[in-house]
């Protein structure tokens, strides 16, 4: 996994997997403190706290393809070897808040990646969900830009037309595109 | 084109799309179906649904539903897309890099003709 926001698609696939009707994927870059926050929130099935510890264990999983789960695990190892932390809070029934923050300056810390590709990919594949996306970037002079994106009205407008229309779907990839980029840090080209 | 941003202006794309949808009747339901497990995404399974998204897009093809799947265990031959054309059964595909799931979209989803060479027999 080479992106932070790849990462991300990965997470929120495990909150579409625990049923839950709204997701939201905050992304934090603050250069005011340094660091860089994912988060992914959901209102799923949740579980109970010696599940949140066994699913940070790569030889622990759900599934029964295979013996080893290692979407948690490698999100962790790639916080913690950035001088960050990972954190997983949840309750069986109240949902699941998985949390990974980096130094933003580090030297290993992965890039944010095609973010606006990962909203589009959630949005499109789980439409019965109601997205939040919040992409917020805050400068050494405290200003904030944000970009926030909610599936819910945007449902409610489109009534029974599905996202993949050819028409919908250039509206919903500008719209975030242009959104994510508005706000993007501009980064110089390696 | 010039990106649109309201919500008005989405109202108007869904007029379009309605419009167009019932000028154009579509043969039966196309499902594509994009693996996105954590093997999945890590083979380059959004870049894969990326390229499903641009043709549907660029080409305007109307009437098909894109979505995903979890891990199907079989991980090496990741990313993996399935696609349904109405009734037919079920096509597997493997290794579908973003040229590939172009390929599977011209050739099988627009024309009925299964990409061969691609297929994985589970």
């Amino acid at each position: 996994m080479r992106e932070i926001a790849l990462h991300l698609l990965d997470i929120a696939e495990n909150s579409v997997a625990a049923e839950s009707k709204n997701i939201s994927v905050h992304v934090h870059e603050d250069l005011l403190h340094d660091r860089l926050s994912a988060s992914v929130i959901d209102d799923g099935c949740g579980m109970d706290a010696a599940t949140a510890q066994q699913v940070q264990d790569p030889f622990y999983t759900t599934r029964t393809t295979r013996n080893v789960g290692l979407g948690i695990p490698l999100l962790k190892l790639a916080a913690e070897q950035a001088d960050g932390n990972f954190s997983l809070q949840s309750e069986p029934g109240k949902g699941a808040w998985v949390e990974a923050e980096f130094r933003h300056s580090h030297i290993d810390r992965m890039p944010l990646g095609d973010l606006s590709s990962t909203f589009l990919t959630l949005l499109i594949s789980h439409p019965q969900i109601d997205w939040t996306f919040l992409y917020r970037v805050t400068d050494i002079n405290r200003k904030s830009r944000d970009f926030l994106f909610e599936s819910a009205e945007l449902k409610n407008a489109l009534g029974d037309i599905s996202l993949t229309e050819p028409e919908v779907l250039a509206f919903l990839r500008g719209t975030i595109e242009e959104g994510v980029e508005e706000v993007a840090l501009q980064t110089v080209p390696a | 084109m010039p990106a649109i941003k309201s919500l008005d202006e989405l109202k108007r794309v869904r007029e379009a799309a309605l419009q167009k949808k019932q000028m154009k009747a579509t043969p039966g339901n196309i499902q594509v179906i994009v693996a996105m497990g954590t093997c999945g995404i890590a083979a380059g399974a959004r870049d894969t649904m990326k390229s499903v998204l641009n043709f549907i897009e660029s080409e305007r093809v109307s009437g098909v539903t894109v979505t995903q799947t979890g891990c199907i265990g079989l991980c090496e031959q990741e990313p993996i897309v399935q696609v349904m054309l109405g009734d037919q059964p079920k096509v597997v595909y493997g290794k579908v890099n973003t040229q590939v799931a172009e390929k599977i979209m011209k050739q099988h989803v627009q024309n009925g003709q299964p990409v061969k060479e691609n297929i994985i027999q589970i």
